[in-house]
């Protein structure tokens, strides 16, 4: 149903089926010879850009749902447990989407009805919003975020940029960064810092033998340095991505850790994005934000989003903090640049889903939405019981909805497809976040408890 | 119960905060002052008397974004607007600058998406991550309301959150090194996106254009079509039709040249349609309506003035099976692998409200509205013909384009506020063709629209 008919060697992007929304075939060979030409027609005179050359295969996790869709058809009667894409299950609290749903509503009134926000994140209100707030009480998303998320962290509204994700605020920093930065990122780590990085024009040649880009700074993270790079070994670079807490390890960084990548960063002129996104996770005392490190408004801009607090995956929802004090190297203020980027490659995250944020950070949705968390939670924890009791060294789990599975010498595409094709559960390669993550398996906590207690009964069996 | 532990750290003591009102200040005593604003204005450099103990990275500017020459037009104007505001707290303001939607959105579309965010509330309903490309009933709904019988399907859709976002998305997928045309005047996106992108060479401010762009010059005499005859060979050609902001549209003849001229030249149209709703003529709506299209054009569009989406964030991008790049690639797999890297689909909620404008109440709906604006877009060319300027536009699409001979566009465009109250846009804002004239756009509540007009015939008698 997703596969390119045979006689094209060129697959298109399907139209998705409503079970398997993520489908795109991108194994298929690049290059055409004289004679597909010939068949194919016209073909205009514009090069391919070289940087989309340099991206090995599709971007993960849509490979992951080919795999899971190239399952079903193979096993239509297997009951597929998803824990590979991290995607949210529960259902939004009701307190949130009903702010939407009024949103909605209120944009077929007169009073109601508002059009372009800023980009930035909405400031302008609709004559509505006026009169049902006093003014100087109203607060916009920004200041809510300024105010509720980074309180008493010195962040101010006005560094704080509504966006439609993290994801896309990630290649939002890298066209604003440009082609001629270097970058470190954490090995293994969320793919998009690399893959935009490598679409930019910054990472060089792709390196068959270590499965790295040449002028990419890969930080090795792994149990024997409590996956916290060693800095004193890690070249300097203009950039780096940090994640915490880590996808995929899971791990949050502590913060004397995090005092150190400050002063690391000081030290070599870097700037650090770090990237928050699962900072509703954390269970112990670990930082929830860069900017709770003293001097990390000179160094850092820091990334977050809804999706994995607020179930907001689909609805598109996120933030970046750019601290007026960062400056590059003239002393020209990045959050100018940045401002300039939002501005005119952006029109502002959606009205209604800004409206939803709001809600989300009120007492009530935030409550609501830490049942939520607590049950992925417990999700997890079934998770790595299951794998610790077959004597598998489990990390991660604690402060973030991913276990990371060790699975010393073999490969992790090999597990990965074991674990799918014997107990039907799709997880993710450890390698697909880079060559640090080769010999683990990311499992998501992201389902129902039913299928969290089933996965952990076919695991249990499958690997004892 | 593990709760607190959970809860991002401010929040457990911040209820109280968040509902109290707080001490923002006097600056927020008057809602004529919008801080945000003034960020995109400061000019791009740095000041050279810094504080000794200001701390700086290492990390060099982006030599590109030093190469913009000021903030992106619509913020420039919107400071502006607040500036006058400050001024003439008592005025009021009427907002013909920013083509920003002011009417309601129908009940139709608005119910369909507020029954979509309730059912993110339930089991059944919940849904997570989207296709990057969007719901597949959204793209079959796109393509069999705008590209039927023009052989462009479903997969051929990729639904966004807007086409000014889209049009960043197209650039990256082209990269730094391809060449690119524009029409002159057109939409600034266009251009600052490639500036960004690091296509273009340095401002030249004696001409008012960047290097390495071409302009197409649109202008009165040529009909607002491009002497092709004249123009360079790019890699990509930019090209809105109905167009922002001269309001023109190409007609069938125009774009069977253009798309030939691609043709010849291996070039790619990004085709801009995102007023072809406004169309009153019998022009092509889509680039596709031109055999031969398919292989040299892809097409964009948006909701955003068909439904009053400027704020909902909703577009769409077509791409071809049939568009290849030199070596055979097809164009759509690259713009696929953006879509799935850069981006993450648009708003759920979004798209459910997308689907709804294209049912056939709907699409009624969005009819009357659109039809409102155009009675706007009446209202203001006769006005200015009546008082004796050369007027163009306004009949396929929601901008009136005016002359004003011999004269700077900002300085009319001050004028116009400084005695009117009236924000318009400057032509230059454009591109050089576009100065000595003044874009007025039709979207406004009707009695704003008639007022204003009132005042332009008072003004200019």
């Amino acid at each position: 149903m997703y596969l390119c008919p045979p006689s094209s060697r060129y697959c298109m992007p399907h139209a998705a089926s409503s079970r398997h929304p993520k489908l795109y075939l991108s194994r298929v060979i690049c290059n055409a010879t004289s004679e597909d030409k010939a068949r194919l027609g016209h073909c205009t005179k514009v090069p391919r850009n070289v940087n989309m050359e340099s991206l090995k295969n599709g971007y993960l996790f849509p490979e992951i749902s080919i795999r899971e869709a190239e399952h079903i058809e193979k096993y239509p009667h297997a009951k597929l447990i998803k824990l590979g894409i991290g995607d949210t299950t529960r259902p939004i609290p009701h307190v949130i989407t009903s702010a939407m749903a009024q949103k909605a509503l209120a944009l077929s009134t007169d009073i109601g009805y508002t059009g372009y926000g800023d980009e930035q994140g909405n400031k302008l209100l609709s004559a509505l919003e006026l009169l049902r707030f006093d003014l100087a009480s109203v607060k916009d998303l920004r200041e809510v975020i300024a105010n509720v998320v980074y309180k008493d962290k010195g962040v101010k509204w006005d560094e704080v940029f509504i966006s439609d994700g993290a994801q896309c605020d990630i290649s939002r920093l890298q066209l604003l960064l440009g082609s001629e930065v270097t970058i470190a990122v954490q090995d293994p780590t969320f793919p998009a810092y690399v893959d935009s990085s490598i679409i930019v024009g910054q990472a060089g040649k792709f390196q068959e033998e270590t499965g790295k880009y040449q002028n990419i700074v890969y930080m090795r993270s792994c149990p024997e340095n409590d996956f916290f790079p060693d800095l004193t070994t890690t070249p300097q670079t203009d950039v780096i991505f940090f994640c915490s807490p880590n996808n995929p390890t899971g791990t949050a960084a502590s913060r004397p850790q995090l005092e150190r990548l400050v002063e690391f960063a000081k030290a070599n002129g870097s700037i650090i994005v770090h990237d928050s996104a699962y900072s509703s996770y954390i269970s112990d005392e670990s930082p929830r934000s860069i900017f709770e490190i003293p001097g990390a408004n000179e160094v850092a801009i820091e990334i977050s989003s809804f999706s994995k607090f607020a179930g907001f995956t689909g609805v598109r929802l996120g933030w970046t903090v750019v601290p007026k004090e960062l400056k590059y190297s003239n002393g020209f203020p990045v959050m100018k640049d940045f401002n300039r980027i939002v501005c005119t490659c952006f029109n502002g995250a959606s009205s209604i889903a800004q409206a939803g944020g709001l809600a989300c950070l009120s007492a009530d949705g935030c409550q609501a939405l830490c049942r939520s968390i607590d049950y992925y939670h417990e999700n997890v924890d079934i998770i790595v019981d299951a794998f610790t009791s077959l004597g598998l060294k489990v990390y991660g789990g604690k402060n973030a909805p991913y276990a990371w599975v060790h699975f010393p010498g073999r490969s992790s595409w090999e597990v990965f497809d074991e674990i799918l094709e014997r107990a039907h559960v799709v997880t993710v390669p450890g390698a697909g976040f880079g060559p640090g993550g080769e010999g683990y398996i990311r499992v998501s906590a992201f389902g129902r408890r039913e299928s969290m207690l089933e996965a952990s009964r076919r695991l249990k069996s499958l690997l004892k | 119960m593990a709760l607190q532990n959970h809860l991002p750290a401010a929040i457990s003591s911040s209820s109280s905060a968040f509902l109290a009102p707080s001490n923002l200040g006097s600056s927020r005593a008057s809602n004529a002052s919008i801080p945000a604003k003034k960020i995109g204005v400061i000019r791009c450099v740095a000041a050279p008397h810094e504080e000794k103990t200001t701390y700086k990275t290492k990390v060099l500017r982006n030599a590109n974004m030093a190469k913009l020459q000021a903030g992106y037009l619509f913020p420039e104007i919107a400071r502006r607007r607040a500036a006058h505001m400050l001024k003439y707290p008592d005025a009021q303001v009427i907002s013909l600058g920013i083509g920003d939607t002011t009417e309601p959105i129908p009940d139709v579309i608005t119910s369909a998406m507020a029954k979509r965010s309730y059912a993110l509330s339930t089991l059944e309903g919940y849904s997570g991550y989207g296709a990057e490309q969007g719901e597949k009933p959204l793209r079959a709904a796109i393509a069999s309301t705008f590209y039927r019988d023009l052989g462009i399907g479903e997969e051929d859709i990729f639904v966004s959150d807007g086409a000014k976002c889209d049009i960043s998305r197209l650039q990256v997928v082209f990269g730094s090194d391809v060449t690119m045309a524009v029409q002159d005047p057109s939409y600034p996106a266009y251009v600052d996106s490639s500036v960004i992108m690091g296509q273009t060479g340095q401002f030249q401010q004696d001409i008012e254009k960047y290097g390495k762009i071409e302009y197409m010059k649109c202008t009165p005499e040529n009909g607002f079509f491009p002497n092709l005859s004249t123009v360079a060979r790019t890699d990509i050609i930019f090209f809105c039709s109905p167009n922002n902001p001269t309001g023109s549209a190409a007609t069938r003849e125009q774009l069977t040249r253009l798309v030939k001229f691609a043709k010849d030249n291996g070039s790619i149209i990004i085709y801009d349609s995102a007023y072809a709703m406004y169309m009153s003529d019998d022009n092509p709506q889509s680039i596709f309506e031109i055999p031969g299209a398919k292989e040299v054009a892809l097409e964009t569009s948006s909701f955003s003035k068909y439904a009053g989406f400027t704020g909902v964030r909703l577009g769409w991008t077509v791409v071809p099976k049939e568009l290849l790049f030199s070596d055979g690639f097809p164009v759509a797999r690259d713009f696929n692998r953006i879509v799935c890297t850069c981006f993450n689909g648009a708003s759920n909620i979004a798209q459910a409200g997308g689907l709804a404008c294209l049912s056939p109440e709907g699409l009624s709906a969005m009819r009357e509205v659109i039809g409102f604006y155009k009675e706007n877009s009446e209202i203001i060319m006769d006005t200015f013909s009546s008082l004796g300027f050369k007027v163009y536009g306004g009949k396929n699409a929601p901008y009136v384009w005016v002359h004003f001979p011999g004269r700077s566009s900002w300085d009319v465009f001050g004028e116009i506020l400084e005695k009117t109250h009236v924000v318009t846009t400057p032509g230059s804002g454009f591109g050089p063709a576009g100065d000595g004239f003044i874009r007025v756009s039709a979207f406004g509540h009707r009695n704003n629209i008639l007022e204003a007009c009132k005042r332009f015939k008072q003004l200019y008698k």
